[in-house]
């Protein structure tokens, strides 16, 4: 039993969290600067190459709504005059800031020095980051990485990207940090960045197997955490990628399966595809519908929204910025549609699932717009169905457990009749 | 004889369907689901049952030439139910009076509903040697629209019996007689049905043959929104999108395409030539454009709920009707009523919009094929029935619409399908 090892990884990544967030609240008074910045396509190994913290404001909604503070952070939000139909991370996070800006670790968040925006294909975030230089009165700077609009950038494209960090992004965290570029600083930061990746995608492409060692949408959303926020380039990040994979891979050799909200799920029926964030509010409980019926996640999209290391992807410590530039417009949010069925039905293909599901979110349009043409043409070209269902990232008045316990004990029912032809 | 049965626990109503060992339908029973899906389980399978002992009576009577006189018992034995149910209600409305009423009110009260129940009594028995029509099956509707009618006739403000008086204690009583369960079982009411037939010989005959069966299912399928509350292992509960898939294919075989509208959903189900779901659609977050859409429309305009339709129906010129939003029903509707619009008019609107909520499922879980089985409850609603033809004509052309007059029971019939399949 591989209990003491899966305690490991996890206590490892409480820790990190727990002395990052004890950092940040001491940043002012140690003069350590802080930059804002968002989990698709943050420059954190650049950030950090000038000693400032990263915090990543969509990590703290989405913790907030694991917490159950979300629904109070909205409604602060709203009473200041956000419409219900504004993304809920943004009026979580708007609503934590109003209410004295104490994080998910309990430590007051700091007053950001610098926001920077990488803007990949989200346009909400742009919006989110004027709102809050309007709260902070700060500064920030603009990233702009081109939407892959027809599945690839050229080669102007990326010129385009590397003018903007050596002419804008640069000086505007020299400015904040009152530190000069130092490029060696940043090699080291992205080689780091890179042996973590190497230990995720081990760790992703490990559903492949039967049982699957983890869940590839539940579980994972733990996993991916460090790499798409502030320990990317890190060495505490390395440890945790290195001790994870250790422990699924003892999983694996076991032939277990990854612990869900109700013991080990060994015994999988049903294997998985996901598009679609989680719901945060009612996580554990969306997870167990799932759990009880024994079907697991093999693959999801979600867990690529920092980065889609799974098709090959590594940061490049000998192409310090044109490396930056290629991760950000390969994130998920920057993809176009017919690359979002590609990567579904690859998925479907290479981890051999049964079905695949889409939580389309009420208030994120970014991911919702075109997802029933990806359910229909991904049934077209796999055969197999589609399941649909909606909800939200951190507004809990839109999870109704009811109708999605329905839709999915439909959905596995649908597919085991299926299988036996109708002898179910 | 072995019987299975299957049980639909829905959000309006509560089916029961119970099939003999050929897998013949042997009886239906229905009733409302209250807030009690158990006591709603136990009376929809009770009449259920009820059903099936006057489809024995109808068998045997065909063996012995001629079974006309079982439409007559059958009304005969609804009529028995419903003055045990009003008796019971009389002797609530009366202890309630006792309790509460002030004093000098206390005789007066006491005599005009003796009165009400005597006067129903007496309509009831009228009705019963006249042709029969067309009305609602449930004694809340029933007892309902007589008691207030009456009571507007007895009631004397100046007496101390206003009007308000009477229907509050109605509607405090109401509720305990529906959620009492009552005794209303085939061997209670037969034979004071049958004397009210002066006994005649072969039905007599017949009766004593149906109550001599032994009717011991050998299992029970649930299915719809309760199916949770009853006391089945997890291979007796069955999701009901199967259920209406597998109903809708037993009453049509050549259906691929089923719509099913019911009080808080509607699916829209494909499914294959074995009745096996191929994909499916459900409304989420949002009731908007369900049954229940209807049944507040009911309310607001003083109507039961079977008036809508017909009424719908006398409509010249369709409103066109935006909001589908149940909660906004009441205003969207006094607006147009407001703006001079005809009832029938605005019904013929909502009716139409309700039908393009469905047809948006319809069309996501994969058009509408022939051929196309409309179920539930909204099923027996001509004007939705129009609605639906008329928008499927448009949107997919020529299609074989399937609606059966127990369309009512498709959930349940699958369910029962599904028992059988155990069994066998």
């Amino acid at each position: 039993m591989s209990t003491a090892l899966k305690d490991r990884s996890m206590l490892l990544q409480k820790e990190m969290i727990a002395s990052h967030f004890a950092r940040l609240e001491r940043a002012p008074e140690n003069k350590e600067p802080v930059v804002y910045t968002f989990v698709p396509g943050n420059l954190v190994e650049l950030i950090r190459s000038f000693g400032a913290l990263p915090v990543l404001p969509e990590i703290n909604a989405l913790q907030s709504g694991m917490r159950k503070q979300s629904g109070d952070y909205i409604a602060e939000a709203e009473r200041v005059g956000h419409s219900e139909d504004v993304c809920a991370y943004v009026k979580s996070d708007i609503g934590m800031l109003r209410s004295g800006n104490i994080g998910p670790a309990g430590t007051k968040i700091p007053k950001p020095d610098l926001l920077l925006l990488s803007y990949t294909g989200c346009y909400t975030f742009m919006k989110w980051f004027e709102l809050l230089r309007e709260e902070y009165d700060c500064p920030a700077v603009f990233f702009h990485v081109p939407y892959q609009g027809d599945g690839v950038l050229e080669p102007e494209h990326r010129e385009y990207m590397l003018r903007q960090l050596r002419e804008q992004v640069i000086p505007a965290l020299e400015k904040a940090t009152g530190r000069a570029y130092d490029e060696e600083a940043l090699r080291e930061r992205l080689t780091l960045a890179a042996e973590a990746e190497d230990h995720l995608v081990a760790v992703l492409q490990s559903a492949k197997h039967r049982p699957s060692p983890i869940d590839g949408y539940f579980g994972t959303v733990y996993y991916v955490g460090p790499l798409f926020s502030a320990f990317r380039g890190t060495p505490e990040g390395v440890e945790y990628y290195r001790t994870l994979r250790e422990e699924v891979e003892e999983r694996l050799a076991a032939g277990l399966g990854p612990v869900t909200p109700e013991g080990q799920l060994n015994d999988q029926k049903y294997r998985l595809v996901v598009e679609g964030p989680p719901s945060w509010t009612h996580f554990r409980e969306f997870w167990k519908m799932f759990a009880d019926e024994g079907a697991v996640v093999v693959a999801s999209t979600y867990t690529k929204v920092g980065g889609t290391y799974d098709f090959g992807f590594r940061h490049n410590p000998n192409d310090p910025l044109g490396t930056l530039a290629d991760y950000c417009s390969g994130c998920y949010t920057n993809l176009n549609l017919p690359s979002r069925i590609d990567m579904l039905v690859r998925y479907i293909r290479e981890y051999e699932a049964d079905g695949f599901l889409i939580n389309s979110v009420k208030s994120c349009n970014s991911f919702s717009a075109g997802q029933l043409m990806i359910l229909r043409e991904v049934e077209k070209r796999t055969g197999i169905p589609g399941a649909f269902v909606e909800s939200d990232l951190v507004d809990p008045r839109y999870f109704s457990s009811a109708n999605i316990k329905n839709r999915l004990e439909s959905y596995f029912q649908m597919i085991q009749a299926r299988r036996v032809g109708g002898l179910a | 004889m072995s019987c299975v049965v299957g049980i639909d626990l829905g959000s309006t109503t509560t089916k029961a369907v119970v099939l003999d060992e050929d897998g013949q339908v042997l009886g239906r029973g229905i009733t409302n689901s209250r807030s009690n899906y158990d006591l709603a389980a136990a009376v929809a399978r009770t009449e259920g049952f009820i059903n099936a002992r006057f489809g024995l009576i109808q068998q045997r009577l065909e063996q012995t030439g001629g079974a006309e006189g079982v439409g007559r018992l059958r009304r005969a034995f609804v009529m028995e139910q419903l003055l045990h149910q009003l008796r019971r209600l009389e002797q609530l409305m009366l202890e309630e009076v006792e309790r509460s009423a002030p004093a000098h009110v206390k005789q007066p009260f006491c005599g005009a509903l003796r009165e009400i129940c005597r006067r129903i009594t007496e309509e009831e028995e009228q009705r019963f040697r006249q042709p029969p029509i067309l009305r609602s099956d449930f004694f809340r509707d029933a007892a309902g629209s007589a008691f207030m009618r009456i009571a507007e006739e007895v009631a004397d403000p100046l007496g101390g019996v206003s009007f308000d008086r009477l229907v509050g204690v109605y509607d405090k009583c109401i509720i305990r007689v529906e959620n009492e369960p009552l005794d209303l079982d085939f061997r209670d009411h037969i034979g004071d049905a049958l004397k009210r037939l002066d006994n005649p010989p072969g039905l007599t005959d017949a009766v004593d043959y149906a109550a001599s069966r032994d009717l011991t299912p050998a299992t029970t399928v649930g299915t719809g929104y309760g199916r949770a509350r009853l006391p089945f292992p997890k291979e007796q509960i069955r999701s009901e999108i199967l259920c209406h898939g597998l109903g809708a294919h037993a009453m049509f075989p050549e259906t691929r395409t089923v719509l099913d509208i019911g009080g808080q959903d509607t699916k829209a189900i494909q499914v294959d030539e074995n009745g096996i779901v191929t994909s499916f659609q459900m409304n989420d977050r949002c009731a908007a454009g369900c049954g229940r859409y209807l049944g507040y429309i009911a309310d607001e305009m003083n109507l039961g709920l079977h008036e809508l339709g017909p009424l719908a129906e006398q409509s010249r010129r369709t409103v066109k009707i935006n909001s589908t939003c149940t909660v906004f029903a009441g205003a969207e509707l006094r607006e147009r009523l407001s703006l001079g619009e005809k009832r029938e008019d605005i019904l013929a609107g909502l009716h139409r919009a309700i039908v393009i909520r469905a047809m948006s499922l319809l069309a996501r879980s994969g058009g509408v094929s022939d051929q196309f089985t409309f179920t539930g409850g909204v099923a027996k609603n001509p004007a939705a029935v129009r609605a639906i033809r008329e928008l499927v004509q448009e949107n997919y052309g020529d299609r074989q619409l399937n609606i059966s007059p127990d369309s009512i029971y498709t959930g349940a019939l699958g369910a029962a399908l599904f028992a059988r399949r155990m069994v066998a």
